[in-house]
């Protein structure tokens, strides 16, 4: 009797398997960095080579650090998502330029208009190393002691910023 | 039809090519750290092409991650320091040879549990045919006696 319902059970039984596995990220690799100190940046400016972004600069206020470039395609989609953002709220957004040439990184924010409050230029992409980067675009949010709170890979869009980031830098800026 | 075959030949030469460009030509002071280098490249992962290790991706990524590889054996570091290295920056999911752990340990003692639990039904299905061969198969043509 078991036997003959055998394998409309089995046919179940993986079917589900299947259904929460369509349901999970697999490109989505948990970063072992959040909760971690962010580690120190230290790069010309984007603007001005000769000058020096800092990450201990931002030492007290909770920030962005979005991750860029103009070859890529994801972030293109979402730019005019952080444009709205940098006119709406008051916390900052450094951009990490990630493996991108000067010029053609200009030419973008010329294009699309220029979110950042300051951009770092990792032309080796060592920083995007340090930081765990490996999907540009990702955006971290840090807090007021430095510490990462979240990382969003890829584009951020509506909802990822409405249910989570926002919510999560009210959050942070109430903490001491 | 032989111009056809010619073709397919070309692209699959062309396209195992490109596979194996992905190594890029590195020379070493010695040979453990040539060693070492190797071993790396083949157990770590690649997180772009994320069915791949870092010797066998052609992503951009990959390539920095070999550089970066390449870079600190020439430092002198030990296989284990880089493993850390890289594991402090993308996680576990960065090897390809996972650690035990909590969040780890149903891909550890997964298969086993499938292997007993097919060696249970194999037992009982075993049994149930012993049992099949000791009862004849039909009592009423056993005349013999």
């Amino acid at each position: 009797m078991i036997k003959r319902y055998m394998p409309i059970l089995a046919f179940f039984v993986l079917s589900a398997f299947l259904a929460i596995g369509l349901t999970l990220k697999p490109k989505e690799v948990p970063s072992p960095l959040i909760n971690k100190p962010a580690p120190a940046l230290s790069l010309p400016q984007l603007f001005d080579t000769n000058k020096v972004v800092h990450t201990a600069d931002m030492q007290g206020k909770v920030w962005l650090l979005n991750v860029w470039a103009s070859w890529c395609r994801a972030c293109r989609a979402e730019h005019s998502l952080l444009n709205r953002f940098s006119k709406e709220r008051q916390t900052p957004i450094v951009g990490l330029n990630y493996k991108d040439s000067l010029f053609q990184a200009k030419k973008w924010l010329k294009q699309l208009g220029n979110p950042y409050s300051i951009i770092a230029f990792d032309n080796k992409g060592n920083a995007g190393i340090n930081w765990g980067v490996y999907g540009v675009p990702e955006t971290f949010v840090i807090d007021k002691k430095g510490t990462i709170r979240y990382k969003q890979i890829g584009p951020m869009d509506d909802s990822a910023l409405q249910n989570i980031i926002l919510p999560l830098i009210q959050q942070l800026e109430n903490e001491s | 039809m032989s111009r056809l075959f010619a073709t397919i030949i070309l692209l699959t030469n062309i396209y195992l090519n490109s596979a194996w460009a992905a190594i890029e030509s590195h020379s070493f002071p010695s040979i453990t750290q040539e060693k070492t280098y190797h071993e790396l490249v083949e157990e770590l992962r690649c997180l772009v092409c994320q069915n791949q290790n870092l010797s066998a991706s052609n992503s951009g990524l990959a390539k920095d991650l070999r550089q970066q590889t390449y870079n600190m054996v020439l430092a002198g570091k030990s296989k284990q320091q880089i493993t850390q290295y890289m594991t402090e920056r993308y996680g576990d999911f960065v090897l390809y040879n996972p650690p035990v752990k909590q969040s780890t340990l149903i891909l550890w003692v997964g298969p086993f549990i499938i292997l007993l639990i097919a060696g249970i039904v194999l037992l009982f299905n075993l049994k149930k045919s012993k049992q099949l061969l000791n009862t004849p198969i039909a009592p009423n043509e056993d005349q013999s006696e």
